[in-house]
C-alpha cells in the first residue's frame, strides 16, 4: 500500500496529475470509502486493504469534467467498467492516469456476519484466512467465505487497461459463473417465478444499484420524474417490484460487464446480477461471445447488424 | 410483575398472540430478515440482531393510499381511505427502533395529527426485544437508549432456553391477561434476567461507537453547522441512493401522487428520500440543488433541526442500520466524529 501512496504522491507532485481517486481510511478497517485526494497531505489517509470492493471509474465521468488529469486506481474487475464508459464518451481517457492495482478477490463484513461472525472490532487478513477480533472473542474463517459473490465468478485478472501496474493478484476463480443462471433456467417458470419473486419483493427502492451501476449514467433517469405514471419511490404493486429491475436490467443489456455492484450494494441481498448474467448468457448463445468493457472498440453485438444475426423468435419459448 | 416461557414454546406463544390479533415479527425471506405478518409457515428469526428495514413502516408504510377520486357520468366521488380497525402486535421491536417511533410520534401526533400513522399506533401493541449480543454497529447508548430494558407495552428477554415477558402499560397487560401459557417467575428467574442484562451492558461500554461525541449539535449550532466546509469533504462519495433513508427507523419525509385509474385518480403517499435530486420538487424548481447540500441536509436534520424543534431529541437513535447498509461506507457516525476531530484541534 505504501508504495501506492509513494507513487501517487510522485505524481501529484510533478504535476502528471491534479487529484488522485482511490480509498480513505475511515474509523474501522473494513469500512473504506471511495475518495479524491488533492494533496501529499491527505493522501495519508489512503488505505487499499482486502475490503476496497467499491468499483471507482464511475467517479471518473464526474472528474472528466475537472480541470487536469485524474489518477485512479483501479482493480482489474474496475477496468473493464472504465473501458465501457471511455466506449460510451463518458469518461476522457486522455484526463486519466491509470494504476491498476493487484487484487486477491475483496471481502465484506456483511458476509462475515452471514457467517454468524458478529460485533467485530478488527479483522487481519492472514492470506488464505481471516483472523476476526470481535467481542465475543477471536474468529477466523477462509478467506475465501467472505468474499463477494463476483471475485468466486473472476473475469481475471488482467488489467484491460492501465499505464502501469502495482502489485500482485491471485486467482480467485471457483464458481461457473452461469450456473446459477443454467439452474434457473432449468426452473419451470413457476418456480422461476417465485424465485424472482421472493427476491425481488424485498426490494425498498432505494436505487443503491442503480445509482452504483457504472453504464447506469444517464444524466435523468427515467424513473426520477413525473413523465410516466409509474415512476415511483416505492413498489406500490408487485408487478412495480420488478419492473424497475427488468427495465434496468434491458438498458444495460450489452454494456453490462458483470462487475456485480448492483448485488454487492443491495442493502436487502436480492441477487440482481443474475437478472444481467442471463442476458449475457443468451447473448453469447446469439451472437457469440461478447465481454464488454474488454476493449474500447469492439461494438457491442445489440447494436451491430450482421446478416446472420438471429432471427428475434429464437429467443422464444423457454422451460415451461 | 415478569413472566417466563421455555424457548421452545415460542411457537405456541405466536400461535396465542395471533388469535388475539395479527402478528408481525422478524421474518427471514429469501436470506434477509424483515418484519412480516406471522403463520404457521413463516421461519421467525430471532436470532439477527437488527432487521435489514426497522419495523417504521408497519406503522408508516412505505406507500399507502389516501384517497381516491371517481369521475363516472359527470358525478365525482371522493372516497377516502378507511382507517386502520384491526389490532396488531409487533414482536420483537429493538429499544433502539422503539425510540424511532417516539421519533415518529413527535412528528405524526403532533397537530395536526395524521389519522393512518395515529389509527395504526392506536391498533398496535408493541413488545420490545432487549438485546443481549450488540454488534459493532451499534451506538443507541449515545441517544440514550438501554437497549437492556427498551420499555414497550411489553419487554421480553431471551437467553438460551427462556423468554422473560414483562407488561409496561395496560395495552400491554390487556394482551398479557389474554394469554394463559406465561408462566410464573422466581428469585433464581430475576437473578439471571439481571445478569442477562448486565453482562449486555458490558458488551455496550465496549462498542467502538458507545459514547459519541455530540457536543456542538443542537439546535443553536445551526448556523455554524451549517456553513461548515466539512461537509464538501464529507458528502463526496454519496452516490445519491435512499439506502440510508429507507433502511432509518425515524426517516419519515414522504412525497404524495396521483396515480392514474382511468376514470380519475388514486392518491398516494410514499417514503421520499432526502438524498434524491426531485426531493422537495416545487413548481419553481428545487431549492437544494447540489448532492452536498442533500447529504448535509439529512444530518442537519437528525441532529440540528429536529432537536430544535423538539426539546432536545435527535432523530437518530443509533441503530446502526446506516453504518451496515451504505454502499459508500458513509453514515451518520463519520460525520458526528469529522466534527469531533474538527472541533478538538
Amino acid at each position: 500500500m505504501q508504495e501506492l501512496i509513494e507513487r501517487a504522491k510522485a505524481l501529484l507532485a510533478d504535476g502528471t496529475v491534479s487529484r488522485v481517486l482511490g480509498w480513505r481510511a475511515t474509523d474501522t478497517p473494513f469500512g473504506p470509502e471511495p475518495a479524491f485526494f488533492e494533496s501529499g497531505e491527505e493522501l495519508n489517509e489512503f488505505v487499499y486493504n482486502c475490503f476496497c470492493g467499491a468499483n471507482l471509474s464511475k467517479y471518473l465521468i464526474e472528474s472528466s469534467a475537472l480541470e487536469g488529469k485524474t489518477l485512479a486506481f483501479l482493480k482489474p474487475c474496475d477496468t473493464y467498467s472504465f473501458n465501457q464508459l471511455c466506449k460510451e464518451h463518458r469518461i476522457d481517457r486522455g484526463k486519466t492516469y491509470i494504476i491498476g492495482v493487484g487484487c486477491k478477490g475483496k471481502i465484506t463484513v456483511e458476509r462475515l456476519h452471514e457467517l454468524g461472525i458478529k460485533g467485530i472490532l478488527d479483522v487481519e487478513d492472514a492470506g488464505d484466512t481471516l483472523t476476526v477480533k470481535t467481542l465475543y472473542g477471536e474468529k477466523s474463517c477462509p478467506y475465501s467465505d467472505a468474499m463477494l459473490e463476483r471475485c468466486h465468478a473472476c473475469k481475471g485478472k488482467e488489467h484491460r487497461v492501465a499505464d502501469e501496474v502495482i502489485g500482485e493478484s491471485a486467482d480467485t476463480t471457483d464458481t461457473d459463473r452461469f450456473a446459477k443462471v443454467t439452474e434457473l433456467e432449468q426452473m419451470t417458470s413457476k418456480e422461476r417465478y417465485a424465485f424472482f419473486q421472493a427476491e425481488l419483493s424485498k426490494c425498498i427502492r432505494c436505487n443503491a444499484c442503480r445509482n452504483v451501476c457504472p453504464v447506469c449514467n444517464c444524466r435523468k433517469c427515467v424513473f426520477d420524474g413525473n413523465a410516466f405514471d409509474s415512476v415511483q419511490k416505492a413498489n406500490a404493486t408487485e408487478f412495480e417490484e420488478k419492473m424497475f429491475h427488468i427495465i434496468r436490467a434491458f438498458h444495460v443489456a450489452g454494456r453490462c460487464t458483470d462487475c456485480g455492484e448492483c448485488s454487492r450494494v443491495c442493502p436487502q441481498g436480492i441477487p440482481l446480477h443474475l437478472l444481467n448474467r442471463k442476458l449475457i448468457k443468451d447473448m453469447d448463445a446469439f451472437y457469440g461471445e461478447y465481454q464488454a468493457g474488454e476493449d474500447t472498440s469492439t461494438v457491442s453485438p445489440l447494436t451491430a447488424y450482421t446478416e446472420h444475426d438471429i432471427e428475434p423468435e429464437a429467443g422464444k419459448g423457454g422451460n415451461e | 410483575m415478569t413472566q417466563r416461557l421455555s424457548r421452545e414454546e415460542l411457537p405456541r406463544l405466536y400461535a396465542a398472540i395471533a388469535q388475539v390479533a395479527d402478528l408481525f415479527l422478524p421474518v427471514k425471506r429469501a436470506g434477509k430478515t424483515n418484519f412480516a405478518l406471522w403463520n404457521t409457515q413463516t421461519e421467525v428469526d430471532l436470532d439477527t440482531l437488527k432487521t435489514a428495514k426497522s419495523p417504521k413502516d408497519l406503522f408508516f408504510p412505505q406507500c399507502e393510499p389516501l384517497y381516491t377520486c371517481d369521475w363516472r357520468e359527470g358525478n365525482l366521488t371522493v372516497t377516502a381511505q378507511a382507517l386502520a380497525e384491526r389490532d396488531f402486535v409487533v414482536f420483537g421491536v429493538r429499544g433502539c427502533d422503539l425510540r424511532g417511533l417516539d421519533v415518529l410520534d413527535r412528528v405524526f401526533l403532533s397537530d395536526p395529527v395524521d389519522s393512518f400513522y395515529a389509527a395504526r399506533r392506536e391498533h398496535g401493541t408493541v413488545i420490545a426485544f432487549a438485546c443481549r449480543e450488540p454488534e459493532e454497529s451499534c451506538f443507541c447508548r449515545t441517544f440514550g437508549v438501554d437497549c437492556a430494558e427498551p420499555g414497550g407495552d411489553v419487554t421480553v428477554w431471551l437467553t438460551d432456553g427462556t423468554l422473560y415477558w414483562r407488561a409496561n402499560t395496560p395495552k400491554g397487560q390487556a394482551l398479557t391477561d389474554r394469554l394463559d401459557l406465561l408462566g410464573k417467575t422466581d428469585d433464581a428467574d430475576e437473578q439471571r434476567l439481571a445478569a442477562e442484562q448486565t453482562a449486555a451492558r458490558e458488551i455496550i461500554d465496549r462498542l467502538p461507537y458507545a459514547n459519541l461525541f455530540l457536543d456542538g449539535w443542537n439546535g443553536d449550532a445551526t448556523e455554524a453547522r451549517f456553513a461548515s466546509p466539512l461537509w464538501e469533504k464529507l458528502y463526496r462519495p454519496c452516490l445519491a441512493c435512499g439506502a440510508c433513508t429507507f433502511a432509518c427507523p425515524t426517516c419519515q419525509c414522504y412525497d404524495i401522487r396521483d396515480y392514474d385509474t382511468g376514470n380519475g385518480v388514486q392518491r398516494f403517499r410514499c417514503w421520499d428520500s432526502c438524498m434524491y435530486s426531485d426531493f422537495t420538487m416545487m413548481a419553481h424548481g428545487n431549492n437544494r440543488t447540489s448532492q452536498m447540500q442533500r447529504f448535509r441536509q439529512r444530518f442537519m436534520h437528525k441532529l440540528v433541526y429536529f432537536p430544535a424543534n423538539n426539546d432536545g431529541m435527535y432523530s437518530c437513535v443509533g441503530c446502526g442500520r446506516c453504518v451496515e447498509q451504505c454502499p459508500s461506507g458513509l453514515n451518520i457516525v463519520k460525520v458526528i466524529k469529522a466534527f469531533e476531530k474538527e472541533a478538538k484541534k
